[in-house]
C-alpha cells in the first residue's frame, strides 16, 4: 500500500529515550507560568517514576538574545556547549529542554556541528579557554513535550478525567500550537514533522479530545523576538495571534494547548489585549479561550488541584474549562498566599470576563 | 569579491543559508513579519544574490533586515532549501560589527535589546527575570501579572519555586560560578565585544541626534524601546 505524504509525517516517530533525563529550564516560562516546570518534574517523577536531574549550575542558553541579533553565534554555540558540558559532568546523556526556542537552538547547534566540523573544534576550545569544561554530545535530545507524548497512556491511564465535556459526554474541541522552533527549522526532530505535527495532536487524541484542524494552524504566535522585547514593535506579536483566533473562531474551540513557552504566554496575554482594544473576546459569554501547557493539561486530567499547579496565574480565566471537565475547584482558594492569607486579587479586565 | 560580502562568505548562516534562490516568493507568502508589513524577505535573498556591494551596504543600513521575527518558516517552506532567515542573522551581525545598524530606526533598538535582555543574561542567568517585568515596559501582561509580581514573595512559595533562594529549582538564584562562566564565554567568544560596540555606535548616534546617553534607561533606551 502507498502512503501519501501526510500519512508518511503523521507516522513519523523519533527517538526519545526511556528514563534518566538532564532538564534544562526555560526562561519564559520561570517567569510567566512558575508552576509549570515543577508541575512536570512532578509528573515525571511521582506518577511516571523516571529520574530527571534539574541542575542548579544550568543557565540560560541565551536563544531569545541570539534570535534578537544581538549575540554572536559563537557565543550561543559555546553557552549550549557548556550545558552539555554540565549533563556530562553530571552524568546524564539525556538532554531535554524545556523551552521550544532553546529546543530548536539545540538541534542548530548540534546540526551546524556535523555540516561544519570546524566549528565544533573552535567552540571546543573556546569553551576550555573559557571555563576549563569539556562536553559530551547527548545521545539523545527532546523537547520536554516529547517526554509527555511518549508516556501519554501511562497518564492516560492513571488519569481522573478525560478531554469531555462532563455535561454532554462529547469530546471538548482542542487546538493545539506548535511552537515554531519544534519542528519547522528541523523537521525530522519534531513527532509528526512540520506539517502534521503530533506531539501535542497525540495527547488530544490520547485523553479523550478531538483535535481542531482550523487554517492558520501552523502559523506562528507571533513572538518576532525582538518585535515582541520592542514596546514599539509589539504590533506584530499581537496581529499575528489574532490572525490565529481569528482563523480558530469558527470551530469554537473549548481549549488550546502549548507546547512553547513563549507561545503560551502569547495566546493568553494577546486574547486580554484583544479583548480591552478591540472588545473582541474569543471564547463563550465573553471569556477567553484557556491556554494551557501540555503539563498543565496533563495536570488537570490527573487530578491536581488547579490553583496549587498555577493556573491562577493565566489571565484568560480557566474555570469555564473546569466546569466542563467536572473538576471541582474551591474559588476562595484561587488568590490565596503561601498561607492561606488574603493578598487581595487581580483587578478585573473592562471586557475580557475573569473570576 | 567586495569586503563586505567577503565577511559575510565566512559565516555559516549565509553559506547554509543561501544555496540559490529562484525568486518564487513561498518565503514572503508564509511570513508572519510579511503578513503585517511590507517586509519582503524574498528581496533581500535577491539582493545578497546578486553580490553587488552598494545594495548590499543599503541593506545593512536600512529597517528591512531589523523586521524578520526569526520563527523561521521559510526555512521549512522554500523549494530550493534555502533559509532566508539564517542570512538575516548574518546580516544583522554584520550590521552591528560594521556600525551601520545605528543608520535605521529599526537598527538602533538594538541598544534597547542589549540593555535589556542581553544585561539580565549576565546578571540574572536568564533573558528573562520577573524582577523586571513591570507593567510600564509589557503593560499586555496585564492585571494578573501585576498581581502576581506584587505578591510575589508569598506566591512564588505557594507555587513551589526556589525564588531568590541558592538551590535548584524555578526562579532560583544564579550560581556566582554559573554568572562567571557567562561572563568568561561572553569575553572568550565575541558577546562582550558585540555589546560594546552597540553601546559605543549608540553613543555616538545620540550625541548626534541630541539625545541624552548614559545608561541603563536612559533618555536613548526610551527612545529606541517606545518609539
Amino acid at each position: 500500500m502507498t502512503l501519501r505524504k501526510n500519512e508518511i509525517w503523521a507516522q513519523y516517530q523519533k527517538e526519545i529515550a526511556d528514563n534518566h533525563y538532564y532538564f534544562a529550564r526555560s526562561c519564559i516560562r520561570q517567569n510567566i507560568f512558575p508552576a509549570a516546570e515543577n508541575l512536570y518534574l512532578q509528573i515525571l517523577k511521582d506518577i511516571l517514576g523516571k529520574d530527571i536531574f534539574d541542575d542548579p549550575m544550568q543557565t540560560t542558553c541565551t536563544g531569545i538574545a541570539y534570535h534578537s541579533g544581538l549575540i554572536p553565534m559563537e557565543t550561543i554555540m559555546t553557552v549550549v556547549a557548556r550545558q552539555f558540558a554540565l549533563m556530562s559532568e553530571a552524568g546524564y546523556e539525556n538532554f531535554v529542554a524545556s523551552c521550544v526556542t532553546s529546543f530548536g537552538i539545540y538541534v542548530e547547534m548540534l546540526e551546524t556541528w556535523k555540516h561544519f566540523p570546524e566549528t565544533e573544534q573552535n567552540t571546543r576550545e573556546s569553551l576550555r579557554r573559557a571555563t576549563g569544561k569539556t562536553f559530551r554530545i547527548p545521545k539523545n535530545l527532546v523537547h520536554a513535550s516529547d517526554v509527555i507524548y511518549k508516556f501519554r497512556k501511562e497518564i492516560a491511564a492513571k488519569a481522573k478525567y478525560k478531554l469531555v465535556n462532563a455535561n454532554t459526554g462529547k469530546p471538548l474541541k482542542v487546538v493545539d500550537h506548535i511552537g515554531c522552533h519544534y519542528a519547522k527549522i528541523f523537521p525530522s526532530y519534531g513527532i509528526g514533522g512540520a506539517e502534521y505535527t503530533y506531539v501535542l495532536a497525540g495527547l488530544i487524541d490520547e485523553w479523550g479530545g478531538e483535535q481542531v484542524d482550523y487554517p492558520e494552524r501552523r502559523h506562528c504566535c507571533g513572538f518576532g523576538f525582538r518585535q515582541y522585547l520592542l514596546k514599539s514593535n509589539r504590533g506584530y506579536s499581537v496581529a499575528n495571534s489574532k490572525k490565529k483566533f481569528d482563523s480558530m473562531l469558527p470551530f469554537k474551540p473549548d481549549l488550546i494547548v502549548a507546547n512553547c513557552p513563549g507561545c503560551t504566554f502569547f495566546l493568553d496575554r494577546w486574547q486580554y489585549v484583544i479583548a480591552e482594544k478591540e472588545g473582541i473576546t474569543y471564547g463563550e459569554n465573553g471569556y477567553g479561550i484557556p491556554v494551557l501547557t501540555y503539563e498543565e493539561l496533563a495536570g488537570l486530567i490527573l487530578g491536581y488541584i488547579p490553583w496549587n499547579i498555577g493556573l491562577q496565574t493565566h489571565q484568560v480565566a480557566v474555570e469555564p474549562l473546569l466546569e466542563k471537565l467536572g473538576i471541582e475547584y474551591d474559588p476562595e482558594q484561587k488568590y490565596k498566599g503561601i498561607d492561606g492569607e488574603d493578598i487581595g486579587r487581580p483587578s478585573l479586565p473592562d471586557v475580557l470576563k475573569c473570576f | 569579491m567586495s569586503a563586505l560580502f567577503k565577511v559575510l562568505e565566512k559565516d555559516v548562516r549565509f553559506i547554509e543559508g543561501l544555496k540559490g534562490c529562484i525568486d518564487c516568493g513561498v518565503c514572503t507568502s508564509v511570513c508572519p513579519a510579511a503578513a503585517v508589513s511590507d517586509y519582503d524577505p524574498r528581496m533581500i535573498v535577491d539582493i545578497v544574490q546578486k553580490r553587488d556591494e552598494s545594495e548590499l551596504e543599503e541593506l545593512l543600513k536600512g529597517d528591512a533586515i531589523w523586521r524578520c521575527g526569526e520563527c523561521l518558516s521559510c526555512k521549512t517552506r522554500c523549494p530550493r532549501g534555502n533559509t532566508p532567515c539564517y542570512i538575516i542573522q548574518a546580516l544583522r551581525g554584520l550590521s552591528i560589527e560594521t556600525g551601520f545598524f545605528i543608520e535605521s530606526e529599526q537598527g538602533r533598538k538594538q541598544l534597547a535589546i542589549k540593555r535589556t535582555v542581553g544585561e539580565h543574561i549576565l546578571k540574572y542567568g536568564y533573558c528573562v527575570y520577573i524582577d523586571e517585568v513591570d507593567l510600564e515596559m509589557y503593560p499586555e501582561q496585564g492585571p494578573v501579572w501585576d498581581w502576581l509580581r506584587k505578591n510575589r514573595t508569598s506566591m512564588m512559595k505557594r507555587l513551589s519555586t526556589s525564588y531568590k533562594e541558592n538551590r535548584s529549582g524555578t526562579l532560583r538564584n544564579t550560581a556566582q560560578e554559573s554568572l562567571d562562566d557567562l561572563k568568561k564565554i561572553f569575553d572568550e567568544t565575541g558577546g562582550t565585544q558585540r555589546f560594546e560596540k552597540i553601546e559605543k555606535y549608540s553613543s555616538a548616534k545620540a550625541k548626534e541626534l541630541g539625545v541624552d546617553f548614559k545608561e541603563g534607561k536612559d533618555d536613548y533606551f526610551r527612545y529606541t524601546y517606545n518609539e
